[in-house]
Parts: C-alpha cells; structure tokens; sequence
C-alpha cells in the first residue's frame, strides 16, 4: 500500500506519463482521501450519515497516524516535529535543564556536607 | 429477512455513456458494471448484495481498514477506466439506492447541477503534489551544528550553552519558515498552470511510509493539455527548491473538484 503512482520530479516525470498505460496502483492513502473526502456527494437510498464516513476518515488518520498528528493536520502540524518546531525543542531543552539543576543540586549539598557522599 | 437484496452501488456520473462502452469491465466484486440514463445523464453502477453493502453492513464494514481498502480500489479502478473512456463525475464513496427508478430520479432531479459538474472537469485531469521537507536538507543542517565551534565562552560553560541553544531555535525558525515560504512559492507557480486546486490535509508520515513530514498534500484541476507543462513545472521546482521534496501523482480522475451546485469557488 506503500507503492503509489509516485513520480519523482527530475526522474523524468513527463516522459513517464507521456508513454501512458502501464502505471503503478496507486498508494492507498491517495486513493482514501479522494474517494472519502471528496467525490460527488449525493444522498443514497442507503444513508451513511456522512458525518460518520468523516468521523471513519478522521479514525483511519487515527489508526494510520497518531492522535497528535490528526489533531494538527492544519497548518500546524510541525509543532511536533522537534526539529521544525522551537517549542517542542523548548520543552526537550526544558527537561535537560531541569536534569542538570538536579545534579547541580546535587552536587552542591555534597560539597556541603565537606565531600561525604549522601546518597 | 431483506439481507440478499441487490442494491445498485454508483460510480460516477457521465454525459450520456452508451452502455457497450462499459463492456468488459467490472466493478466492486466482480460484477459487470451497468449503464442507467436518464436524459442526457448515464450513471454508471454495478449490483451488490445489501447483506454486505446495506446500511448496518455498511457501517461495520466501513471500519475494517482490510474491506475499505478492497472496496476503495475497486471503487477507484472503475471511476480510473470510466474516465479514460469520457468525462465523468465521480460518486463519493459508499453511494447505494434500492431501485434503478430511485438512481434515475436522482438524475433527472440533479441534472443542472451534474450537467454544470461536468462541463467544469471535461477534458480535464486532475494531479496531486505532496511536498515533503527533504532529509537530506535536514541531515545538512545537522552536519553543520556539529562542525560548528562552540564560539568565545569556554565550551561546557552556562553561557555556552545557551547561546548554542538559541543559535540552534532561532535556526529552527528559519527553516520553518523557508520550508513554508518555499511550499507557498511552489503551489503559487503551479497554480497559474491549473484551473483550479484544493488543498487535502498533509498525510501523515506513518500513512505515506516516509520519515519525513509533509509539508503541502495539493491537488490540481488541468486541462488535459498541460499535463506534461505542469509534470515539468514541478521538476523544475524540485530541483529549485532545495529544501523541499516533491512527488506528483496522476492523472486522476478530478474526485476533488467533482462538487455541484455552489462547489466552484
């Protein structure tokens, strides 16, 4: 499901679907969010509610993704990515911080108590 | 007990498809596909069992990724082969009636608005682009924290810690920020290529079998003829863009930009 009709730009896209035919089925996820999402919208004798083929979409993401990702499918989703993000770089920078005042504590109460080792 | 009752199961909707045009083909189990008119209109549709496609089935099978999936295809590999063959307007997915009488009623009830639909996307194709932050700009950027020397303050000092700190968010922003400027830039040039385009939510990395995040999941509408111009725009653009990846999908049949009534933007 991972194989799609995927073109690398610059390995000769234009070329490969000139020739037409032939192609690759496409990746499941491609195919989910046009045929779920989108598509002519018309009530069947046999209802559905939409509402709950969106809350299915929204679940696949669920099942296929993570919570956190569904949740920031707008434009934010990168505030998780802790190498786009500077506030989930905060929070790691955070906890380091939070690892070295222990030690340092730590290490002063030794000091303090003239080099005798409390823990 | 009503479980072995057929219900007809659509498609899309073509202006008038003679029905020996669907010769050969079959749709979702495996059942010859069906031309049912109505006026200038064809749907296109094929039986199933309501013990499987009812609304109660419906509903359970819907949440069975392994069912979605082979109804999905099956689904898509038809509207694919319809709108090769003419201009279609592809049906959402899970679209049953009990009776023809009920599918050409709706037919003759939306007929200016499938009509409208279908004037909009003839002769056109629609392409997806997902833009991806590229790894390899990524493990760049890393190298060069690494190679970087640690500045004036002594190395393992308090100070030097946190200018490395804010050297490095503040270099975080930045590539936000050029990943986001650069995605605009790539959908704007392809926009003056397409018709029209939709935006679908960035899939996630687990979804697309990638490591990478998703910047942009774009879809555009083309006329037929700009195919290979637009292929050749985002080739273009890759190669431009260096921290940006990109993957074009198509041509699909135009599902995004298959609304009726005040679809169009």
């Amino acid at each position: 499901m991972t194989s799609g009709n995927v073109v690398q730009p610059g390995s000769g896209a234009a070329q490969m679907y000139g020739t037409g035919g032939g192609r690759e089925p496409a990746n499941l996820g491609d195919i989910l969010e046009r045929v779920l999402d989108k598509g002519l919208v018309i009530a069947g004798d046999i209802q559905v509610n939409l509402l709950d083929i969106e809350l299915l979409t929204i679940k696949l993401r669920l099942v296929i993704a993570s919570l956190e990702t569904a949740r920031e499918v707008g434009i934010n989703w990168w505030e998780n990515d802790p190498w786009l993000s500077a506030d989930a770089a905060g929070q790691s920078s955070q906890r380091e911080l939070q690892i070295e005042n222990r030690q340092l504590r730590r290490r002063v109460r030794e000091l303090e108590s003239g080099g005798q080792d409390e823990d | 007990m009503r479980t072995d009752q057929a219900g007809i199961w659509l498609y899309a909707v073509a202006d008038r498809l003679p029905a020996f045009r669907l010769a050969g083909l079959t749709g979702i189990r495996d059942v010859p596909l069906r031309a049912l008119d109505a006026g200038r209109l064809t749907a296109v549709a094929s039986d199933v069992q309501l013990s499987e496609f009812g609304e109660a089935a419906l509903r359970r099978n819907l949440e069975d990724l392994d069912w979605l999936e082979g109804v999905a295809r099956a689904h898509h590999r038809v509207v694919e082969a319809l709108a090769e063959r003419a201009p279609v307007v592809p049906m959402r997915l899970a679209t049953v009636y009990t009776s023809e009488a009920a599918v050409t009623g709706m037919l003759a009830e939306r007929a200016a608005d499938l009509a409208e639909a279908l004037r909009r996307i003839s002769s056109c194709q629609e392409w997806g682009v997902k833009t991806y932050a590229d790894p390899r700009q990524r493990a760049q950027h890393e190298a060069d924290a690494a190679d970087r020397p640690a500045g004036d303050a002594p190395a393992r000092s308090g100070v030097a810690y946190l200018q490395r700190r804010r050297r490095e968010l503040s270099e975080q922003r930045d590539s936000r920020q050029e990943l986001t400027d650069s995605a605009d830039l790539v959908h704007a040039r392809l926009c003056d290529l397409a018709l029209d385009w939709r935006l679908h939510p960035p899939q996630a990395p687990q979804l697309t079998g990638s490591t990478v995040q998703m910047v942009l999941n774009a879809t555009y509408l083309l006329d037929e003829c700009q195919a290979a111009n637009f292929a050749a725009a985002v080739a273009v653009l890759g190669q431009e863009q260096s921290c940006l990846r990109l993957d074009l999908t198509g041509p699909w049949p135009p599902y995004s930009f298959a609304e009726v009534g005040d679809g169009s933007r």
